[in-house]
């Protein structure tokens, strides 16, 4: 019996090396931005927190109970915002969650390693195992920009399952 | 009766979903604790119903209405008969294990729970017997206490003996774990409760489609389950109550078919059990949810019970021999269904889930609607393979072979 090929669109290499050392799992005790995701449906957990300077992510932890999917997301999430402005973020996670739903990247943007999450389009149960870590992030930002930084909330992602 | 080994290969032959593949494997179906695969007779049953006697029940005179309400009555005689023999007035039907527990909630828990009363729950609750009754005990000012869980998934019942007290005026308790598969003593639990004065409520989801149940004997004062678990349709559940606590609740809707009298100022309702059915009810998977019941009586329960025995415990000892998986509920097969949640090292459910699928196998991940007891086991999410009458020990063999090939996927070196 042979693993179908499709799963290693779904789990390509670089998803699994983000799955067995995910990066940024530190913790920031000053963080200015601070949010916890959960996937109710599936009891996937992620803590994410932003350390800002002249208003750019200086560093970012996140840390995710989760599965493959998930924890690689996320672990991505933190190579792909470091160093860049809030609105600079925004506009990444606007586009990953883009990809993630189908939408084409914009010629000009290089994705890095998410390119890598693209396959999870073939298995639509699994596309809110990848949003999780996304969808903490902009809610973070959100509540941050509208002075609630130090509130904690719980994020719920939608999904077709169960 | 004594058990007969069940004749799995003929079995197989009544369910033609289970002949198909599932990404160029034979489906291997190990979810029926979350819904069962239907034999042919009850899907005939349903279309047979729709092309030879759709009508409206309990209204119209005429010949096609007259047959419905027969028919519809038949499956209600026949509940009433498979659950020990009691009252067809104590059988209702409701859309499902969910909406019995909370016309409960509601019917008997508006007018029965007052401040400061106690009801008392178990740790390993589905979600469908939690929520009802925090709610109730959020709406009415009541305290909820839990019966803890032993470390191997029985209810621990010298705490269940301290928790219910003299102001518990309800326990609910489900009979088979959906997670553990845990066989809860109800005899015992209830004997504890009714020496308080309290009810008892039981899930019967679990149990009734795998264990001979008899609601007398086990002297519960309400019982629920789902056709769909039993080899029935989707969308038909049973409430079983006593008469009594019946007569004296409230109806949980409102509407045509449950009334008695109406005037512009003064209603009165229905005799049992149609004070409890509000409006059109589900004739038609009523009506073939008999064929399910004739079904099982005909290959017996107690040669269904002796199948899950062997069979689950081949899975628990297949699954251990793999020394990477552990299991949880108990480990004596005596005390347990063919519910078997685990967890494999260094694989996530889901992920387990979805290399499983692409090899044919369909298991469920996630907390199974039991949340606080997974957070209760320490574990955010579970995998779960669950076998019936039609699962063979190759389809375990499967299973147990796709895990290690997941394994070998996700654990390198």
């Amino acid at each position: 019996m042979s693993v179908d090929n499709n799963l290693d669109d779904l789990y390509r290499e670089i998803i699994l090396e983000h799955y067995h050392d995910p990066h940024g799992r530190h913790e920031i005790h000053d963080a200015d931005i601070r949010n916890e995701g959960k996937n109710p449906l599936c009891g996937d957990e992620l803590a994410l927190e932003i350390k800002l300077s002249n208003g750019e992510v200086e560093d970012i932890a996140v840390r995710c109970q989760g599965c493959a999917i998930s924890v690689a997301s996320g672990s991505m999430l933190t190579d792909a915002v470091k160093g860049k402005s809030l609105e600079e973020v925004k506009s990444i996670s606007t586009k990953i969650k883009g990809m993630l739903k189908g939408e084409a990247l914009p010629e000009d943007f290089d994705p890095e390693d998410l390119e890598a999450l693209q396959g999870i389009r073939q298995f639509p149960v699994r596309i809110k195992c990848a949003l999780l870590a996304w969808a903490t992030l902009e809610n973070g930002i959100k509540d941050y920009e509208a002075g609630k930084k130090e509130t904690l909330n719980n994020i719920t992602i939608t999904s077709t399952e169960e | 009766m004594n058990a007969v080994a069940l004749d799995i290969q003929k079995i197989r032959q009544d369910f033609p979903i289970l002949h198909q593949e599932v990404h160029g494997y034979p489906l291997v179906y190990l979810d029926s604790a979350a819904t069962s695969q239907k034999p042919k007779s009850v899907i005939e049953a349903l279309s047979r119903y729709y092309l030879e006697t759709n009508a409206n029940v309990h209204r119209g005179i005429h010949t096609l209405s007259e047959l419905a309400t027969s028919q519809f009555e038949a499956t209600r005689s026949h509940v009433a008969h498979f659950i020990g023999g009691v009252a067809n007035e104590e059988v209702i039907y409701t859309r499902g294990t969910t909406e019995s527990i909370n016309l409960v909630a509601q019917a008997w828990g508006d007018l029965n729970i007052q401040t400061g009363d106690r009801i008392v729950i178990t740790e390993m609750e589905h979600h469908a017997n939690f929520v009802p009754w925090l709610r109730l005990a959020k709406r009415k000012n009541a305290e909820i206490v839990y019966i803890p869980i032993t470390g191997d998934g029985l209810l621990d019942l010298a705490e269940a003996e301290k928790l219910i007290t003299p102001n518990t005026k309800l326990v609910a308790f489900t009979h088979m774990s959906n997670v553990l598969g845990t066989i809860n003593p109800v005899g015992a639990l209830t004997e504890l409760a009714h020496k308080q004065g309290a009810l008892v409520m039981v899930d019967g989801a679990q149990s009734v489609p795998h264990l001979q149940v008899d609601v007398h004997e086990l002297d519960v004062d309400f019982y629920a389950f789902s056709a769909h678990k039993m080899l029935g349709p989707t969308g038909v559940g049973i409430l079983y109550g006593k008469q009594q606590h019946l007569e004296a609740m409230e109806p949980y809707q409102t509407g045509g078919e449950m009334i008695h009298m109406v005037s512009f100022t003064d209603v009165s309702w229905a005799d049992l059990p149609w004070k409890f059915e509000a409006g059109t009810p589900n004739i038609g998977d009523v009506v073939a949810f008999k064929s399910a019941l004739d079904y099982l009586d005909e290959i017996s329960m107690e040669s269904i019970r002796q199948h899950e025995i062997e069979i689950t415990q081949y899975a628990m000892d297949s699954l251990k021999a793999t020394g990477v998986i552990t299991i949880y509920g108990p480990e004596d097969v005596s005390l347990r269904g063919g519910a078997v949640s685990f967890v494999v090292d260094g694989v996530h459910s889901h992920d387990l889930s979805t290399i499983l699928d692409t090899q044919g196998v369909a298991i469920r991940a996630g907390h199974h609607c039991a949340q606080p007891l997974h957070s209760r086991l320490g574990v955010n999410s579970t995998s779960r393979a669950s076998f019936y009458i039609y699962n063979t020990l190759d389809e375990v063999d499967r299973l147990v072979d796709a895990i290690l090939q997941a394994r070998r996927y996700f654990v390198r070196g």
